[in-house]
Order: C-alpha cells, then structure tokens, then sequence
C-alpha cells in the first residue's frame, strides 16, 4: 500500500509503516482484567501484612519499617502481583547456541513462580523466534567459529586492561578499518558492549548548553546517555516529523530556556529500527530537517546494521542516503554479527576525539579477541570478500523471510506494529492474561518466543516481538506460522479489522496528531 | 448438529472468560473467590431482574388493556 509523499520525493522506494489502533472493546476487556488483577494484588498484599500468608518477596527489616517505604510504588506492586504470576515467560535458561532452533532446560514451579525447579530434562529443537539472529551468524561451526577458535589459541580470551592502556590490540585497530569500509565513513571505534557505546560516548559528545532531540521511544541506553550528559532533553513522537521539526523550529527562535543565548549544538537521537514496534526512521526527512537547521544526526543502528539494505550495510543503504550525510553512525556488533560489542563511526576528527575522551575508551575493558574475528569474519562475508556469496544470499533470505512472515500473519488476521521491511514483528496481545498464556502455548508447541508487557511497552499494549532469521527456512517459519495460527484462534488473538489505514502526511497541529483516520 | 451449544465449544468459551478476566493466572482459591463473588453477583442480577421486571410487565399490561369490560371509577364515566 503506497502513500502520497508530500515531501519533496525524499523517497526512492515506498514506506509502508502501519499501527493499527487498538479495537476498544479490546482496550475495555483490558482494562477490566487489569482492574481484577489489582483488586486481587491489593488482596494479597493485605494478606500479606497481615500475616495471613507467607511474604516471599523482599520486604524492609522489622527495625526499618518506620522508615520511608521501599516497596510501595506502582512498579513493585506491578512486580509482586502481576509480574510473578506470569514470570515463567522469561528468563529461560537456554543451553545451547542460539541459531535458528535452540534447546532449552525445562523447568517447573511449585509455588506459583516464586521458586523453579529444573526437571533435568532439556527439551531440544525449539524453533527460536526470540533471538537478535538476523543474518544466522550465531552457529558454532562455520568460517566465524573456526577463525574466532584460532584467535583464541593464539590471544587467549582476556585483554586485562583498558584500550588506552594496554589493551589495543592489533585486532581492534583491523576491525575499525575494516567497520569504516564496511559503512562508507573514514573512521570508527568499536568497544566492548553495546549499551555503553551509546549511555558512554552520548556525554563524551554534548555537555550542558546542548539540546537533544529525542525519539519518543528510543532505547535506554540513549536515554541514559542524554540524561548523563547533562545537556537539556526534549522529546519528539515518535517517527512524526512534524513534530520534530516543530522543536527545531522552537530551538533556533527561542535558544535556551532563561537566558535565550543560541544553543551550543543541536543533536537529533534517532534509531534505524526500533525493536518495539518494528518501525523504520524516516531518515530521509530527518537528514532533510538536519541539514535545514544545522543540526547534528546521532544514528543507532543497533537492529538495522546487517538487517537492512541491499547489502546489509543498514539504514542508510536501505533509503539510498549518503553516510556522509549522518554525523555519528552508531551500531552494535550483537544483533546481525552473533558476537557482542558496539562500534561508533563517522568523521576522523570525530572518532579521534572519543579515542581520548570517550568514557568507555577510558576506563572499560577493550573487546575480547575472539569476539573480534567473529565480528570481522562475518563482516567479511557480508562483504563478499571472503570470496563467497554467502552473505550476500543470507541478507536476501532474511528480507525474503520477513516479506513472507509478515504478508502471512497479516492474512491471517492479526495486528502486527512496522513497517513491512523490519525483521522485527511486534504480535499485539493486549490482555495480560494471554501474555502469559501466549508464551506458555507457544512453548508446548516447541516455539520459542519473547512476549513483552508493561515496562518495556505501554500498559494496554502487550505484543510477542517475532524476531527474524537468515537462519530460518521455509519451512520452519512455516512450522511456526502454523502453530501461531492455531494459538490465535484458541486465545482470540486475531483482533485485525483489516482497515488498512495509509499514513497521511498531514501538517501538524496540536489537536491532532493521530497518524489514523477513521 | 448443534455446535453452538456442545461442551467443547462452551469451555472455549469458558476459557475465553478466563483469559479476559484473568481468572487463568489465579492460584485456585482466588478462582474460587472471584467465581463465588461473580456468581453471587449474577444471581443478586438475575433476581432483581425476575422481581423488578414481572412488577413492572404486570403492572404495564393491566394499564394498557387490563379487563375492559371493568366500569371505570373516574370523572369521565359520566360523559356517555
């Protein structure tokens, strides 16, 4: 379903996002069964206090319970009486590599999720629909394993020290070279983990007298990291333009808040994918919007790298942009090159400054030698320059796999969030109960797959976020689209209207900013 | 065949309530106390329903076209 750009033609391909509203008879019958469940929460704490019944959460000491109450906000209520009930959903142990099926240790509970037991048993070949597999580079033979084993032998698995200290390994300064080839930009850093790269190096670029313009739903570590730097924050919904053009706009008329100077730099925080809801940036409009008002672009590619684009080469490519265009590109090692760390990349000038002044740089241990040659193993084969195609075939298989699951699961009638090119599939659930219901159903049919509920997502807006594989063949996503199917229809999960309703771009105003239109 | 009304299709649907409720996630003696309480509710419903409305019905009926034939006690009854 194409929409009418009233953009300039910024586009080269069509941008099929869509966020089906929620039915309200769904958000009534939500709503009702949250309100049992705090009733019955209120209940049991009541029980719990008064003794009636046995308190196996934390509580404060007998001497502190004069002191101001640790355990009484909305969160730990949440988490003793919702949360536990279903908490069998997560935090499977899993005991094998996590590739395209998994094993998993069984284990049940006798007291309702407050302790679990292992039955010793480990149920083998569950399709594996919950890990950030995207290009199937999480195997343990293959080009990456046997490269990655003989680094091992020959640098061992510590560094014992810091990348300005000792711990600039020969190996760091390949894979950076090899990063900055691989996305178009003169320089690149990588570190150890991909959430310090962003909460790390967010402060290391912005101080006090800054703006940040952030996405509504951006992940942790970029909010952790504008929050650290200090500088002032002000927050976009998400993917809307209009808005975000709005604050720049506010931004360059008005300056800082009290004194009205202009501000030091402007940064606009956005991710390639976002993992909630399986949407895409629109990043020609924000390069577009940035270049207008002379402002800095921080891209975080944690899902796209890999996943998107004709070559795999992220975001950028997938929209035909210049990744000269984007100021800092900053992506992860740990969703499509089965390994962990994250890597920054952009200007020399750039990349030289955060060698020095980067928090991680400074005082985190660098990355460990075999996770490097994994990484630059299967950079490589993205590449083509380990001679083969294998990489070129796996970035097509993934798009042909997320085109096939997501055209399936529209016909069948459920609400799936993003756009039609994500690997990520957000399912929306809606309902507390059949959070809990979904991934156990799911499990007994040998599926495994991460539901998620209130922290991570809005409190009516429960989903099960499918993420696709390279790894994966027809016929287990067929497998798994048989058993959704089935589950659907057992827990009433197919809540589409089918009212595909096409994104119009509308100028915005303050009363309404809803993207769907009845 | 009546599918409407076989058992299986009456537990889906009791699994249905289950699930909107939420009563799925109770520990049994919650189920026990919700169901109780949602019995006790219906009931109170039902018969406030059975009086209020057969009051009501009755009451209707003998105003619209109770015994016709009845001579009529008031100031018209005069007028022929």
């Amino acid at each position: 379903l194409n929409h009418i750009v009233h953009n300039g033609g910024l586009y080269k391909r069509p941008f099929n996002e869509a966020f089906e509203e929620t039915p309200m008879l769904v958000a009534v019958l939500t709503y009702v069964g949250y309100g049992v469940l705090t009733l019955f929460g209120y209940l049991r704490d009541f029980m719990r206090q008064w003794k009636i019944e046995k308190c196996q959460n934390a509580t404060e000491r007998e001497e502190q319970k004069d002191f101001v109450p640790l355990y009484q906000d909305f969160e730990n209520f949440y988490n003793r009486n919702l949360y536990m009930r279903i908490r069998d959903s997560w935090n499977r142990p899993i005991c094998s590599v996590p590739g395209a099926k998994v094993d998993m240790m069984e284990r049940v509970s006798h007291d309702y999720n407050w302790t679990f037991t292992y039955t010793g048993r480990v149920i083998k070949g569950i399709i594996n629909m919950g890990s950030y597999n995207y290009l199937g580079f999480a195997q343990k033979t293959g080009a990456c394993q046997e490269a990655a084993a003989k680094v091992l032998s020959q640098y061992g698995a510590g560094v014992c020290s810091t990348r300005q200290e000792m711990g600039n390994l020969d190996k760091h300064e390949e894979l950076e070279k090899l990063v900055a080839r691989f996305l178009g930009v003169e320089s690149a850093m990588a570190y150890g983990m991909g959430f310090a790269t962003n909460s790390m190096n967010i402060p290391a670029l912005v101080g006090k007298g800054c703006l940040i313009l952030s996405d509504e739903l951006n992940h942790a570590s970029l909010v952790l990291g504008a929050r650290l730097s200090g500088a002032t924050i002000r927050i976009f919904k998400h993917n809307n333009m209009q808005s975000l053009e709005k604050l720049l706009k506010d931004a360059i008329v008005h300056g800082q808040p009290r004194t009205r100077r202009p501000w030091k730099k402007i940064l606009i925080l956005v991710e390639g994918i976002y993992s909630m809801e399986g949407s895409i940036v629109r990043l020609p409009e924000v390069i577009a919007l940035k270049k207008k008002y002379k402002s800095y672009l921080y891209l975080d590619e944690a899902h796209s790298i890999g996943a998107l684009g004709p070559s795999g080469r992220g975001v950028v490519e997938y929209f035909g942009l210049n990744p000269e265009d984007v100021d800092v590109m900053m992506g992860t090692f740990t969703k499509s090159f089965g390994a962990a760390g994250g890597y920054i990349g952009g200007k020399k000038e750039l990349i030289d400054y955060l060698r020095t002044y980067s928090h991680s740089a400074a005082y985190a241990t660098s990355m460990s030698p075999p996770v490097v040659e994994q990484i630059i193993t299967s950079v490589k084969c993205i590449m083509g320059e380990d001679g083969t195609t294998v990489g070129e075939a796996r970035v097509q298989q993934l798009a042909e796999n997320t085109r096939y699951f997501r055209r399936r699961l529209k016909e069948m009638g459920f609400i799936i969030y993003g756009n039609e090119d994500s690997p990520v599939v957000p399912l929306m659930l809606y309902m507390p109960a059949k959070i809990g219901a979904f991934g156990r159903e799911m499990l007994k049919r040998n599926i495994g797959v991460v539901v998620v509920g209130f922290p991570a997502t809005p409190i009516i807006e429960s989903r099960a976020r499918f993420c696709l594989s390279a790894a994966h063949t027809k016929e287990m996503l067929d497998t798994a689209l048989k058993e959704i199917n089935e589950v659907g229809d057992l827990l009433q999960l197919k809540y589409s209207r089918r009212r595909l309703v096409p994104l119009l771009d509308r100028p915005f105003d303050e009363t309404t900013y809803e993207e769907t239109e009845d | 065949m009546d599918v409407k009304g076989t058992p299986r299709y009456l537990y889906w649907l009791f699994c249905q309530f289950e699930l909107i409720t939420c009563s799925y996630l109770m520990e049994p003696w919650e189920k026990v106390l919700f169901y109780s309480f949602n019995l006790a509710l219906l009931g109170l419903l039902l018969y406030t329903a059975y009086v209020c409305l057969v009051l009501h019905a009755s009451s209707a009926f003998q105003l619209l076209c109770g015994s016709p034939g009845a001579p009529r006690e008031n100031s018209l009854s005069g007028v022929k």
